[in-house]
């Protein structure tokens, strides 16, 4: 690939080598919002987990678990008082990282006024393994490459990330599949496993400003039971994936199935609503949109969300290349799984599971995976 | 720059047909934008808000309501004729409104259970949209359209570029406001799949399922929706009731509902 990449830099292991033990995290949410951070972690909201903006550890959703399943969400009340009991979020960081929307440049009077882009300084808290995985797969496209996106990097170094290792994976996570989880292994400043009886947080610590986090807050060295026990969370985990998903070879067959008559199976099920592209981590394709002012001497460029699956979106001499709901489909699959390591050198897939939870018709990218192999 | 010359403000015309008068009342509605709309336009014909009416031609007209009687079909020629830009707003102009479900009756039975002395009501058996019987220039959707939306169009004018109108599904909108799904999340029946965006996903924001105000959007596999739907717990005739109310005559909803008639 032209260029470098020059991720967001973290430093390996910062100034607190050992891991901590914390008894709560209201100190953490406090330490975060005193450095300046808006703390935004899991809330529930809507019958669903949703990431908002939290002033007190309070507000986490403790003792509420989900139910994933292709097509359909739901929320438990768990039996136990975990704090993270639950799997992928409808939300992930990409709102964060790429806004819906975002106002690009403004001419006024035919002078070009640069809009300022907004870049919060936001802690992103329950960031999980494969949320980490899909901003490292970000990184590489609005980073990488000849043409960096310096807005996507401002908003990227303002996040403050702390993530936690997946307890209790959902019915539709595949994080072990894709080499993606359910640890979380980089990318995050700090990183909480939630422990049982007694109920604790293991920390460990990814970067500088993570440490100087971790020394403002009171805690205890971890001992070897603790670090074990922080072990075995991602272990079970691991053994608890809703599905799993074969990929070897997937850049050679997948590719070459162009004519598989799984296209048109999928195809009388797909809605092409976008809804898939809209949950994904990684998906990041948008368009812009020109808009006047009545007076016509206001002129705005805007970028937001779209989705391979709109026919706007392969619009060429006013007709879309891809008018099917089939071609549609191939192209995003395809792309996802195979041809996304030939332009970005990784699989751009993440094995979260939002695609299959949130699709109305329950379409599972594993199954399709597997029927077309 | 097209359509504006220095000094001549292009006249605007706001007319009426069958209907609810919901979507030039959301002309009105635009009151932060009014003053500016004015210092554009001329609002030479535009009868809600004045009775002073302008005498034509005019270069944009903003036609509401569909075709339900002989008069009518006669008086949306005269309209046309007058118009150098024909715009229709809203589902009862674009697609016959709910008026428009007397196409899946006989609309006599109708007037005969309806009015007193029958025999008074003059109209025509089926309610058709503006583009059934003169060429249209712009459609835009909605039960009743979105301010934003009418703005856009008749900015879009001014400045004589496209308007930004996207044609996809609320999906699109409702996943950039933030909403949770409410199809999947609460097992809410939500037509929005397959319904065009337009109205910013008002209704799932508010916990609703989207019921098809703007129509079918561009890509409707109501099939597989209708699938889902049923899983969820609709009947048969739940499922056919959705799709017939603002824009039931529109193909792709037509064909949802017969679908699901077939199928009971």
């Amino acid at each position: 690939m032209e260029g470098d990449i020059s991720p967001i830099v973290w430093s390996v292991r910062g100034t607190v080598e050992m891991d901590v033990v914390v008894w709560s995290l209201e100190p953490l949410v406090a330490a975060l919002r005193s450095a300046g951070y808006s703390v935004v972690g899991p809330t529930v909201k809507d019958g669903a987990v949703r990431l908002a903006e939290i002033s007190s550890a309070a507000e986490l959703p403790a003792g509420t678990g989900d139910a994933q399943e292709p097509g359909h969400y739901r929320l438990t009340e768990r039996d136990d008082d975990l704090v993270f009991g639950f799997a992928a979020s409808p939300d992930s960081a990409k709102r964060f990282t790429q806004p819906p929307r975002q106002t690009l440049f403004r001419m006024r009077d035919r002078e070009i006024e640069e809009v300022e882009p907004e870049a919060p300084r936001v802690a992103l808290l329950g960031v999980r393994a494969c949320d980490l995985a899909a901003m490292a797969v970000q990184d590489r496209v609005f980073l990488g490459g000849r043409h960096p996106d310096p807005a996507y990097r401002r908003r990227r170094e303002a996040l403050f990330l702390v993530a936690v290792n997946c307890a209790v994976p959902g019915g539709t996570c595949f994080c072990v599949s894709m080499g993606t989880g359910p640890k979380a292994t980089a990318g995050f400043d700090l990183a909480l496993t939630e422990l049982a009886a007694p109920h604790r947080f293991l920390i460990e610590t990814g970067s500088e400003r993570g440490a100087e986090i971790v020394t403002a807050i009171p805690h205890q060295a971890a001992t070897g039971d603790d670090v074990a026990a922080a072990e075995e969370v991602s272990r079970t985990a691991a053994g608890r994936m809703g599905r799993t998903v074969d990929t070897a070879g997937v850049q050679e067959w997948l590719p070459a199935a162009h004519d598989h008559p799984r296209w048109d199976d999928v195809a009388s099920r797909c809605l092409a609503c976008t809804n898939c592209t809209m949950v994904c981590p990684t998906c990041f394709c948008s368009t812009v949109e020109d808009v006047t002012d009545l007076s016509g001497e206001v002129a705005e460029r805007s970028e937001r969300w779209d989705s391979c699956f709109t026919l706007d979106f392969s619009e060429v001499g006013g007709a879309p290349v891809r008018g099917s709901q089939r071609g549609r489909y191939r192209q995003w699959l395809t792309h996802k799984f195979a041809t996304w390591f030939d332009q970005f050198g990784t699989s751009g897939c993440v094995g979260c599971g939002r695609c299959i939870t949130w699709c109305p018709t329950g379409i599972d990218v594993t199954e399709e995976l597997s029927c077309i192999r | 720059m097209g359509v504006s010359e220095p000094g001549h403000r292009p006249r605007l015309a706001v007319w009426k047909f069958a209907s609810c008068d919901g979507c030039q009342l959301t002309l009105l509605d635009c009151e932060d934008e009014l003053l500016s709309i004015a210092a554009e336009l001329e609002i030479a014909y535009f009868l809600e808000a004045s009775s002073a009416a302008g005498p034509g031609p005019y270069d944009l007209s903003l036609v509401e309501g569909s075709i339900t009687t002989a008069e009518d079909a006669e008086r949306v020629r005269h309209v046309r004729r007058v118009s150098k830009r024909l715009v229709t707003i809203g589902a009862c102009a674009t697609a016959g409104g709910i008026q428009a479900l007397r196409d899946f009756a006989d609309v006599r039975e109708f007037t005969s259970v309806v009015y007193a002395r029958p025999e008074y009501i003059a109209t025509l058996e089926r309610s058709t949209p503006i583009s059934a019987h003169v060429p249209v220039d712009f459609e835009l959707r909605g039960c009743p359209i979105d301010k934003r939306q009418l703005l856009e169009v008749i900015t879009a004018y001014l400045a004589d570029r496209r308007p930004v109108v996207p044609r996809h599904s609320v999906c699109v909108e409702c996943k950039a406001r933030g909403n949770v799904c409410v199809l999947v999340a609460h097992g809410t029946p939500c037509l929005g799949p397959v319904t065009q965006a337009g109205c910013g996903a008002l209704c799932p924001a508010f916990n609703r399922g989207c019921y098809g105000c703007f129509g079918p959007g561009e890509t409707t596999n109501s099939r597989a929706l209708n699938r889902q739907l049923r899983t969820l717990g609709m009947s048969d005739p739940d499922l056919v009731r959705v799709y017939r109310t603002f824009n039931a005559t529109e193909e792709p909803f037509r064909r949802a509902s017969e679908e699901a008639e077939d199928d009971a």
